[in-house]
């Protein structure tokens, strides 16, 4: 009885550190004093170095590395691994809030960060002692920059029918095989390959460090995309490829559920990102409509304005809080905790878009102009319902738990 | 040097909310709005810090004077390096009457009881620009002051500073213990860092009453009215240099 009742009052007063009141339209309620110094560190870092670079960074399809590299100076570059290789050891909740306010200067560049972030965290979490302390100190501080390596030219939602072979030799493997869509490829110095080891299916799947000096790596062209133009996309392949064997995180086998575990995070990351993007988007648009005027009245005073407005708020707010209670989950490691991160990626992408596409048109002819930046909003979020598992994997996640008998 | 420098912060409307007249033309509305630390008292903060880091100063003490409302300005103090926080606590009704006489009163104050050799300020608070609180405090404690601070450095119990002034740069060299207020371009502040975030939480904050620190709040000012400047007036266009020397005089202009 004693045994449970303190477990019960220690989650309790963590959960009570997390989310301590209301949340609102106001992405700062309901928030503890630290998470607010930290949302005011991350808004403020968003406006001042971020905002103003993000149309260029977008258009001139730059990789603003520097601007990184400071955010990793805060202690944006490792935020919830531990703080033992330069980790800043704070929740999956603290990292949403700072996601979801970097997105205001660039979603692009944030969700890119965000990607860093989740491959930080799986050497953090799987890999041995001294290929953290190899590693983790230069990610932490983004003077290197990692990629998440699953999808192939053949195996995007079948994530688990991957191709790309590792095939044992005394103490190396030797890596084969082409990895699609990888996001900051040819930037970064570390690649974590979900690769085959063993058996066909999930099981036989590996997740091992590569690093990209090593010979038999290059580099696809840089792929020409709808938005997230400030990072580079690119197909990595990997041509008899040699690591150490100590490059592998985990044991041979549990490269897929590492995989996995990686994504749940990352989920709740770019859903953030969708997030904060709207919020932008939804305050551009309150003041566009308070200043344009048509027959007489600003736009704001239309009912239909004030109607569409009032929707896409209540659409955020519910956005903001599946996403939250996500990262509240898995946090505590809540037994629904793949669920809820499923839940809050596909509700947040795919409503917060709609947001975005919303204050477009609210902004008529000028909403498609790059001169404001709800268009690169929208474009830049677009994505978001297709990558760290489409938003149709979501529901098969979702149903798989749900009908279970 | 074991220099203590007590730097003063205060809690204002954030610079990029736009403000709205109360109601009752009384002040403006402070409710629900967006606070920050005043940007002056920030580069405050961060100069103090950078005399600490230099080794020209051992203690650094963030110092509040307001209602018991969020620290989260003495936090932002401490996450920037601030070593400790003091929050004097003052009545929520009294509040309204808290302006430079009193404050100044309250860090003269502190400064003796804490032993402070430098108080450092921002040069104006960006909601009253009354630009008077460093000035005030130096006479309460008798000390030279040097004010819109550009550039301080330190030497030998002295500082040189260099004022921006209305004809250009000034340079004086004042005695410690000093007071200096800080002006626009003296540094940029520095953003504080997450772990600086999570250690600023085990920093002390010390409250204090006014009775701790012997003041007696006394009003001296009383708000008349508040209101917003006068809506742009439409121009008159005029057709010769004459006609605009004429309007212009009429208008009482020249």
């Amino acid at each position: 009885m004693q045994v449970v009742s303190k477990a019960v009052r220690r989650l309790a007063s963590f959960r009570s550190r997390l989310m301590s009141s209301v949340a609102s339209i106001d992405p700062s309620a309901g928030l503890t004093d630290e998470q607010l110094a930290t949302q005011e560190l991350a808004t403020r870092f968003a406006h001042n170095e971020m905002l103003p670079h993000m149309a260029q960074w977008d258009q001139k399809e730059e990789f603003p590395l520097s601007t990184l590299r400071a955010a990793a100076q805060l202690g944006f570059g490792a935020i919830y691994c531990k703080e033992d290789y330069g980790g800043s050891g704070l929740t999956r909740l603290d990292a949403s809030i700072i996601f979801e306010a970097l997105s205001l200067g660039c979603v692009s560049t944030t969700a890119y960060l965000s990607i860093h972030n989740m491959c930080a965290w799986m050497l953090d979490t799987y890999g041995s002692e001294e290929l953290k302390a190899r590693y983790l100190p230069d990610l932490a501080t983004m003077e290197k920059c990692a990629s998440y390596c699953l999808t192939e030219p053949g195996s995007g939602s079948d994530a688990a029918s991957l191709s790309t072979t590792a095939v044992k030799n005394g103490d190396y493997y030797s890596i084969t095989g082409s990895k699609a869509f990888i996001s900051g490829a040819g930037e970064s110095e570390v690649y974590l390959i979900m690769c085959r080891t063993g058996q066909p299916g999930p099981k036989g799947i590996s997740c091992i460090l590569v690093p990209k000096e090593t010979p038999g790596v290059t580099f696809g062209a840089k792929e020409r995309k709808v938005g997230w133009n400030s990072q580079p996309t690119r197909i990595v392949h990997l041509e008899s490829a040699v690591v150490p064997v100590a490059n592998r995180l985990g044991e041979e086998g549990e490269g897929f559920s590492i995989a996995m575990s990686g994504l749940n995070g990352g989920r709740i990351n770019i859903a953030s990102c969708s997030v904060g993007a709207a919020q932008a988007s939804l305050d551009a648009v309150i003041e566009y409509t308070k200043t344009r005027k048509q027959f007489g009245s600003p736009i704001a005073a239309f009912q239909h304005t004030q109607f569409e407005i009032a929707e896409m708020a209540a659409e955020l707010l519910a956005s903001r809080l599946l996403v939250r209670n996500a990262a509240v989950a898995l946090d505590t490691k809540h037994p629904d905790t793949v669920v809820l991160c499923a839940a809050a990626k596909l509700y947040a992408t795919r409503n917060c878009l709609q947001v975005i596409d919303r204050a477009l048109q609210l902004h008529g002819g000028y909403g498609y102009l790059k001169d404001y930046p709800v268009q690169q909003y929208l474009r830049d979020c677009r994505v978001h319902t297709i990558l760290e598992g489409t938003n149709e994997v979501m529901r098969v996640i979702m149903a798989r738990h749900l009908m279970a008998s | 040097m074991s220099m203590k420098i007590l730097v003063g912060c205060k809690r204002v409307i954030d610079y990029a909310v736009k403000i709205r007249v109360r109601p009752d033309k009384m002040g403006v509305v402070t409710e629900g709005v967006k606070h920050s630390m005043n940007p002056f008292d920030e580069i405050a903060v961060e100069e103090a810090i950078r005399m600490k880091e230099a080794k020209k100063a051992s203690e650094v003490i963030a110092v509040r004077c307001y209602s018991t409302i969020q620290q989260e300005t003495l936090r932002t103090a401490l996450a920037m390096g601030a070593d400790r926080a003091i929050h004097v606590e003052v009545p929520a009704k009294d509040c309204e009457n808290l302006g430079p006489a009193q404050v100044s009163k309250v860090l003269a104050a502190l400064a003796r009881r804490e032993g402070a050799s430098l108080v450092l300020l921002g040069k104006q608070a960006i909601d009253d620009d009354s630009n008077a609180t460093a000035q005030m405090t130096a006479a309460h404690l008798d000390w030279p002051q040097a004010t819109y601070a550009s550039k301080v450095s330190s030497c030998d119990g002295k500082l040189t500073v260099t004022r921006e002034v209305d004809g250009g740069l000034e340079t004086v060299e004042v005695s410690l213990p000093a007071v200096v207020s800080a002006d626009l371009r003296l540094n940029e502040p520095r953003y504080a860092t997450l772990p600086n975030i999570m250690k600023a939480k085990k920093k002390k904050l010390d409250k204090l009453s006014l009775g701790d620190v012997g003041v007696e709040l006394r009003q001296h000012l009383a708000v008349v009215a508040v209101s917003d400047p006068p809506t742009r007036q439409a121009g008159v266009t005029v057709d010769s240099v004459d006609s605009l020397i004429e309007a212009l005089r009429h208008a009482g202009r020249i």
